[in-house]
């Protein structure tokens, strides 16, 4: 590019950054929106205009860690000035929580959350380790129906995954794998499968074979050779494939709604149930909300460098 | 002591022989070039040897001992690859060191190899860089290096000096020659160049099509080459082939070619010679190479007039179009030999640097005056 811009480029190149703004703000509205609301009084919280500034605090996520009952006559004196700050936000609000004993009772929310972790990096785990092991196989032998195969693995992905709900539920009941780990993990993992496998082998095709065969005539194995040489050539593809793949099981909503309820219930459905009774606390909500995006952002932060070009795969020429 | 032998070797993908029944002994420390035109089943050939291909018929010895159910690694051969395939997230150290850590030797007698390697290569300075940060020839030499290191019974090269521009490869092709030189190992060097087939060479080994056309000193497969295909694959440029045919004359023979008025002046050998090569009267190709056509501006004794039409000057020498008869033949002349094109020459044949061939079958006669 010219070192020396005309007008031309420069009102150009100013359009296009007042471009970038634009989008950049109608995509991160909402999540400001959500974090904001996250940090509220629950009073603020549905204002309409909405509240921009206000006096930031932490009750919403107290409240989300918490089980709490309604309080049906006003908190004691001394029992309010002995409880520790926390649990004086949730008398403020008209509510106490519950303890058994000393031990206060915790909501289900880090249970839920917990369980997200467990699935959503089990599911993408294996589904990226299959899915490489199977691009690499089709990358580099001659299989028997190869395109055929190929194709299978794509259509898997061609329903819409509601379509096959309801049979899914009979047969996750039937085998007794509802409200399960192993059932959301193998569930999430085939979801993602035929996207990992069809992602790696994009990546694993640009990757020379002259790289393995090298390696196999200096006198290692094709194990030795994919460990040495085909995976960390493809550790950018393997990066943004367990990207996406992490934020498809991490966001899964309508199967974790249907075949889970508690000990394997993910996060997604539980943050809805919270609206509860009477006035929708969206601030808990949020809060809910607000944490459950952290995982992903620090994930997707961890390996911007290989997103970068993962994003840009076969747009590149080497 | 390397010796590398394939007995008749086959090989199919799918419905496509791509080598057909390929017989070859390679002796200890030859430098041998396999030479053809893309798709002639060297590169296949090369890759059968080294065990990154299966064959479907034959046998390939190394030393002796029967190979091709051997995996690539139990070999002991180094491969040279046409895209260097060095490894970008390794260090020119590192690359060079890959083929030793497959055979557990110690920290210090790995270091000990790869800069004895680095060495004789010129390419110490080089060792901590990346090769993404290094030019097309050190490439290539981190490539050889890698191949060199754990010393191998055999080296084979496809084409490694392919992907350089002209200069470089010319520079590139000495070193290969003095690493030989100096280093001595069986080497295999697949090249669809003659110009580096005829430099590097101990022998020659020629393809086309999948088949062996001919093996031999590049002295050999240029001054007697077995068939039409080796006669102008072999030499820059390309030999003149033309349909002739051959007359007796009172004290000598002619070779005549259609349309020309006067044949050329040939030894009367020629006639018992083409018939003990078992040449019949008609199908003969004549092939003379253009240094083989001499051309003089005066009138001589057994030169043939005719025209001059095309000149093209290169330099150091020119080649220059001549019309005999109804077809061309170039000849090889000094710079600025004949000034200009429509200049009436004089032209004869070195009768002994002519070849006769079946123009059927290709096939040489063999003749030589």
């Amino acid at each position: 590019m010219a070192a020396v811009k005309t007008p031309r480029q420069k009102v150009a190149n100013q359009l296009a950054i007042a471009a970038v703004i634009v989008i950049a703000i109608i995509f991160l509205a909402p999540i400001y929106w959500i974090g904001s609301t996250a940090f509220k009084p629950r009073a603020l919280a549905t204002t309409v205009p909405p509240t921009v500034l206000f006096q930031p605090e932490v009750t919403p996520f107290v409240k989300l860690f918490t089980r709490r009952v309604q309080l049906n006559r006003p908190v004691e004196p001394e029992a309010y000035e002995a409880a520790p700050w926390w649990e004086k936000r949730i008398y403020d609000g008209g509510e106490r929580v519950l303890r058994v004993g000393e031990d206060v009772q915790l909501s289900g929310y880090p249970d839920r959350f917990l369980n997200s972790l467990i699935i959503a990096v089990t599911s993408t785990l294996l589904a990226v380790s299959m899915g490489t092991l199977t691009a690499y196989g089709f990358s580099r032998f001659r299989v028997a129906g190869e395109q055929d195969w190929l194709f299978f693995i794509l259509s898997t992905r061609m329903l819409p995954p509601v379509v096959v709900a309801i049979p899914m539920f009979l047969m996750y009941r039937v085998v007794g794998m509802t409200d399960t780990h192993i059932g959301l993990i193998i569930l999430y993992t085939a979801f993602n499968l035929s996207f990992s496998v069809w992602l790696m082998k994009g990546f694993i095709d640009e990757i020379p074979k002259e790289y393995e065969e090298a390696a196999l005539v200096d006198g290692y194995t094709r194990m030795q050779a994919f460990f040495k040489i085909v995976l960390p050539e493809a550790a950018t593809g393997i990066a943004a494939t367990a990207v996406f793949c992490f934020i498809t099981a991490w966001n899964e909503y309508a199967f974790a709604l249907m075949l889970t309820n508690r000990d394997a219930q993910t996060a997604p459905p539980f943050i809805p149930a919270q609206v509860g009774s009477g006035l929708t606390d969206w601030t808990t909500i949020a809060a809910g909300t607000f944490l459950f995006l952290l995982p992903v952002a620090i994930f997707t932060f961890l390996l911007r460098n290989h997103l970068l070009r993962g994003m840009s795969f076969g747009a590149i020429r080497k | 002591m390397t010796h590398i032998e394939l007995r008749g070797v086959q090989k199919f993908f799918g419905d496509v022989q791509v080598i057909k029944d390929m017989n070859l002994v390679i002796e200890d420390n030859e430098f041998i070039v396999m030479l053809g035109p893309s798709g002639c089943g060297k590169t296949t050939t090369l890759r059968a040897v080294a065990g990154l291909e299966t064959i479907d018929e034959g046998d390939i010895l190394i030393d002796g001992k029967v190979v091709q159910h051997l995996k690539a690694a139990d070999r002991d051969i180094a491969f040279v690859f046409q895209s260097f395939s060095l490894y970008p997230h390794m260090t020119v150290y590192e690359n060079i060191a890959f083929p030793l850590r497959a055979t557990r030797q110690s920290k210090a007698e790995v270091d000990r190899a790869v800069r004895r390697v680095a060495d004789v290569l010129r390419i110490a300075p080089l060792l901590s860089r990346r090769p993404s940060a290094l030019s097309g020839g050190d490439m290539q030499r981190v490539a050889i290096g890698r191949a060199l290191v754990r010393s191998p019974k055999a080296l084979l090269m496809d084409e490694p000096i392919g992907a350089l521009d002209a200069k470089l490869r010319e520079e590139m092709r000495t070193e290969i020659k003095r690493l030989h030189m100096k280093q001595g190992s069986t080497t295999v060097y697949v090249t669809h160049d003659q110009v580096e087939a005829m430099a590097l060479a101990d022998r020659i080994v020629i393809m086309n099509e999948g088949v062996l056309q001919q093996v031999g000193t590049p002295d050999d497969v240029y001054t007697h080459p077995a068939n039409l295909f080796v006669a102008q694959f072999v030499g820059s440029p390309v030999m003149n082939v033309a349909e002739a045919h051959v007359a007796e004359a009172a004290s000598d023979a002619r070779v005549v070619m259609p349309g020309a008025a006067e044949g050329f002046v040939f030894p009367r050998t020629l006639l018992g010679r083409l018939e003990a090569g078992g040449a019949k009267g008609d199908g003969l190709a004549l092939g003379i190479r253009p240094e083989g056509v001499l051309v003089e501006r005066e009138r001589r004794e057994g030169y043939l007039p005719v025209e001059a039409h095309i000149i093209e000057p290169l330099g150091s020498h020119d080649i220059i179009d001549l019309k005999v008869g109804t077809q061309m033949l170039r000849a090889r002349t000094k710079a600025g030999f004949v000034p200009r094109p429509g200049e009436k020459v004089w032209v004869r044949i070195d009768p002994a640097q002519a070849h006769f061939f079946d123009a059927e079958s290709g096939r040489s006669f063999g003749v030589r005056l």
